[in-house]
């Protein structure tokens, strides 16, 4: 099976086609930065209190932010995630509630908030520890143990727990159904200090403002880092033209990923920072082997200009570069489709970024070679064929010697 | 087949036990379960699978400058009295951010070499300086103070380690966080409600017995009143809780009590404390001191029988009590405490004091029923995308698919392999890694192949075609696991915690890939073309 026989495509030829495409994500991107939704920075960046509840029943948005109204809690967004019927809510509350003197203290007002049917003095079974649950039991000593009194409690409550988290995930709705994973004597006394709320506490994000921008910091340094050393890397390799023309690569496609991100209003954070650089190193890839193809083509075809031999390396690489992009782009699709709530923001990065990483190896890379060239001859410079990098020279010496 | 092919096949077998080796160690029994518990024994999952909770605090360092500092005033004051140097006025002018600055007003000209010798002499740690109208400014040297609040990281490290491991959390890691400035990172496997450990890990503890000289009075200024409006010498004002009133129940508000300053013992004499109960029943904390704080607890006893004294926690009267005789090693803790409270106040004393204050910057719970999920998600997409890419790559490149395959596979188990040999954490951002590796790692097989392909449709021979193919892409397979490794390299260097996992099995998976696309992947070759006969077609679609 092939899909490419000897494709001949003039890519160059379209490049103004091209500029018209990245121009319009990139311009849409960037105005969407500025005057829509902006940079939308996750919790890891902005700071701020993340609850994720889950529900037992179908839960009421209206009846939540009455809760949070109730509570004093302002300014609180409430937005469902995961599957249809998994009864998640995320409770997001803004920074400005989210204090370094007391971290969780939005966090312990949105959890109270919700217990609305709390009984006086009674601790919520949904959201207790297995230490608060062992404590008690020790306590109450309903099986009447002796020296292992410790460790079996110990253990009850584990299993409590985790009847609670794994096999009913994470609400339970009655103490009968603890008898499948406790000791009836065990379940009998539990409902003299707990209740069963309709909610459990799946996930908390608390991220204070000094963590934020400590963490905005190191994001940028280490796209800088990231584009500075692919800069030098290529530019010890080839030359400095191959550098920059990467790095602009890069840059484009950086620009239109977190334009994407901010077009959809999608959070960015600390994963899809990493994604963004991961679409550096991959970007990068697709570009060195259209830039190893030139270099190979320029000894190859001393007498053809420029134009022909990066079009000729495009082509010959053609084939490779839409299996891989397709091969890796499966995979990523697999991460989207089936990689759950929590990769959400990481898996569409790698999505938009491997689709468009693939296109500016094509369309940017290697054009930015040629467009530099003509820009050198126009300037009446003597170089008219693009130094191939210090490989060839070094062949060529060795092969003189010889 | 000829002799070093049969050394290379030799060298891949070989690297292939290891890392299964690496993987699941050797399980106790070979059922699929029993493989997965040794499976999960050997590799180490991240808190976002298995659920617990991630702290990262900053430690106070300023309040271990003020102690310092606060000391040096008192020394000062002691040494200038003995060699009588007058001055009208000790203070730290700006005690919140810089609490390392003493400034000294009043000193007299002639008493100038006396001031710089005592400081000289008795605070090695602290350097002085004249300014206008007799002021002088005695301040603590910048290397010392970066000594005195790096020692105060290390030991609210230590504290913190000693506090959690008593709490019985298992594989917890306590270490200085690099990112920040004296911050400390946290991570707590399996605590998903993290109040109480916060609380505990927070208490400074800092306990201390001095001589209560009055008390206990409504408010600050009825206390200043009965002494005249100046406190005694050596004295000062602290808060404490209205524990006399205990037995005529109710609790009426805090009232203030009239301190020596010095202490008699602190926590640092403390040899262990335990949770007790005291004559009427009620939960107490039992100590004992060591030799040399029992000597001076006993002196201290003994010459005050008949006096108050005051058990100090964190700067707070925690109890009052007649010295009745001399006591020497042991003692109570009052304090109308729940069962859990005297336990856990134990249990942060016999830890010891932290040296600063500590407070919280960031908190990441996760729940255990999420982090099964996550697995569950991400196991699930992991296998769906691998099983896509080698049955495209077996569809599009025949038996030379088959080849591929067996890299790739071969590439996930040196990776899981090597997960296990470095005790490095799995994330679920470090699944995702694995998950692309798969798909970036087969493109090294597809630039081969479609090389090997170009140089086939030239009219190269099948093994002459082979030999340009690896050696062609060779170069480029270089390049660009190199460009991909500085991204990962930067991420491991910047991220924290599922950040730095995917760092981390992307550059394993990337390495592995260096083995199995080009080595694993020429060998099998190597092996098909000498099966065939001269001349014949090499299947690669």
């Amino acid at each position: 099976m092939e899909f490419f026989r000897n494709p001949n495509i003039d890519f160059l030829g379209k490049k103004w086609y091209f500029i018209a495409f990245s121009l319009i994500f990139s311009v849409a991107g960037l105005l969407s930065m500025i005057f829509w939704h902006g940079i939308p920075y996750g919790v890891d960046f902005r700071g701020g209190t993340l609850v994720y509840v889950k529900f037992a029943q179908t839960p009421d948005d209206n009846a939540i932010r009455a809760a949070m109204d109730r509570a004093g809690i302002r300014g609180a967004r409430i937005q469902r995630y995961g599957q249809a019927g998994s009864n998640e809510v995320l409770i997001d509350v803004s920074e400005k509630e989210t204090n370094e003197q007391a971290l969780d203290r939005s966090k312990t007002a949105i959890i109270d908030a919700l217990e609305t049917n709390a009984p006086a003095g009674k601790q919520d079974l949904n959201n207790t520890s297995v230490l608060s649950l062992k404590n008690y039991l020790l306590q109450k000593d309903p099986l009447h143990l002796g020296s292992d009194a410790e460790q079996r409690y110990g253990a009850q409550a584990q299993a409590i727990v985790d009847y609670r988290d794994k096999t009913k995930g994470g609400v339970l709705t009655s103490f009968d159904e603890l008898k499948a994973a406790a000791d009836p004597a065990v379940v009998a006394i539990l409902s003299d200090q707990f209740f069963i709320s309709n909610f459990g506490v799946r996930n908390v994000e608390i991220v204070g403002p000094q963590v934020g921008a400590q963490l905005r910091r190191q994001a940028l340094l280490a796209t800088a880092y990231s584009l500075a050393g692919m800069l030098i890397y290529l530019a010890v390799r080839f030359e400095w033209i191959y550098g920059v023309a990467a790095v602009v690569t890069v840059f484009h496609d950086t620009l239109i990923t977190v334009g994407a991100f901010s077009l959809t209003n999608k959070e960015i954070s600390l994963t899809v920072i990493a994604a963004i650089l991961t679409l550096i190193g991959y970007s990068n890839n697709d570009t060195i082997v259209v830039f190893d193809r030139i270099r190979e083509n320029l000894k190859l075809m001393r007498r053809d200009n420029l134009g022909e031999i990066v079009n000729r390396a495009i082509n010959q690489t053609l084939s490779r570069t839409i299996l891989t992009a397709g091969l890796t782009f499966l995979t990523v699709l697999a991460l989207f489709l089936f990689g759950g709530e929590v990769l959400h923001g990481f898996s569409f990065a790698l999505v938009i970024g491997i689709l468009i990483g693939t296109y500016s190896s094509i369309a940017i890379a290697a054009p930015i070679l040629v467009a530099y060239q003509d820009w050198q001859s126009k300037r009446g410079k003597t170089v008219v064929t693009l130094p191939a990098g210090k490989e060839t020279v070094r062949r060529e010496r060795a092969k003189a010697k010889a | 087949m000829n002799k070093n092919l049969g050394w290379k096949v030799i060298v891949i077998i070989a690297t292939l036990l290891v890392f299964v080796f690496g993987i699941i160690g050797i399980p106790d029994n070979w059922s699929g379960k029993g493989l997965v518990a040794a499976m999960q024994n050997r590799i180490h999952l991240g808190l976002d699978l298995k659920g617990g909770t991630h702290l990262i605090l900053q430690v106070q360092v300023n309040d271990a400058v003020k102690v310092d500092s606060d000391n040096a005033i008192e020394r000062l004051k002691a040494d200038l009295r003995s060699h009588k140097v007058n001055y009208t006025d000790i203070s730290k002018p700006d005690p919140v951010n810089h609490p390392e600055t003493i400034v000294l007003k009043g000193v007299p000209p002639e008493a100038s070499t006396d001031l710089r010798n005592i400081v000289q002499d008795r605070l090695p740690e602290y350097s002085v300086t004249s300014g206008a109208e007799n002021t002088w400014t005695v301040a603590m040297k910048a290397q010392a103070m970066a000594d005195l609040k790096n020692r105060a990281v290390q030991q609210a490290i230590e504290t913190i380690r000693n506090r959690i491991d008593q709490l019985g959390v298992s594989e917890p890691i306590i270490e200085e966080h690099g990112l920040g400035q004296y911050q400390i990172l946290v991570q707590l496997p399996g605590v998903d409600d993290p109040a109480r450990v916060k609380d505990i890990m927070q208490s400074t503890a800092m306990l201390e017995i001095r001589q209560s000289m009055g008390g206990p009075y409504p408010s600050e200024e009825a206390a200043l009143q009965q002494s005249g409006g100046v406190l005694p010498p050596d004295t000062m004002l602290m808060q404490g809780k209205s524990i006399g009133t205990q037995a005529a129940g109710g609790d009426n508000g805090p009232v203030w009590y009239l301190i020596s300053r010095a202490s008699a013992v602190t926590g640092r004499d403390l040899r262990s404390a335990e949770p007790s109960r005291d004559e009427n029943g009620q939960p107490s904390v039992g100590f004992t001191l060591t030799n040399e704080g029992g000597r001076r607890f006993g002196a201290f006893t003994g010459s005050h029988v008949g006096d108050n004294l005051a058990v100090v926690l964190d700067n707070k009267v925690q109890e009052v009590a007649v010295i009745k005789e001399q006591i020497h090693d042991t003692g109570v803790i009052n304090g109308r405490f729940t069962d859990q409270e005297a336990k856990d106040l134990a249990m942060v004393l016999r830890s010891g004091a932290l040296p600063a204050g500590i407070k919280y910057l960031e908190e990441r719970t996760v729940g255990p029923s999420l982090g099964s999920d996550s697995i569950r998600a991400g196991v699930t997409a992991a296998i769906i995308g691998m099983m896509a890419v080698l049955i495209f790559m077996l569809v599009y490149y025949h038996a030379a698919g088959v080849n591929a395959d067996i890299a790739l596979i071969l590439n996930l188990i040196i990776l899981l392999g090597f997960l296990g040999f470095s005790g490095a954490t799995l994330t679920l951002p470090g699944i995702a890694g694995v998950i692309l590796t798969v798909g970036m790692g087969v493109d090294s097989n597809v630039l081969i192949f479609e090389r090997i392909r170009e140089e086939l449709r030239n009219g190269k021979t099948p093994p002459s075609a082979v030999e340009q193919g690896f050696g062609h892409a060779w170069i480029t397979i270089v390049d660009t696991h190199v460009t991909t490794i500085v991204s990962a390299v930067i991420l491991f260097i910047f991220g924290t915690g599922p950040v730095k996992g995917f760092a981390v099995t992307l550059s394993f998976g990337l390495f592995a890939n260096l083995f199995t696309a080009v080595f694993v992947s020429r060998v099998i070759f190597d092996w098909v073309l000498g099966r065939k006969q001269r001349g014949e077609a090499l299947s690669i679609g």
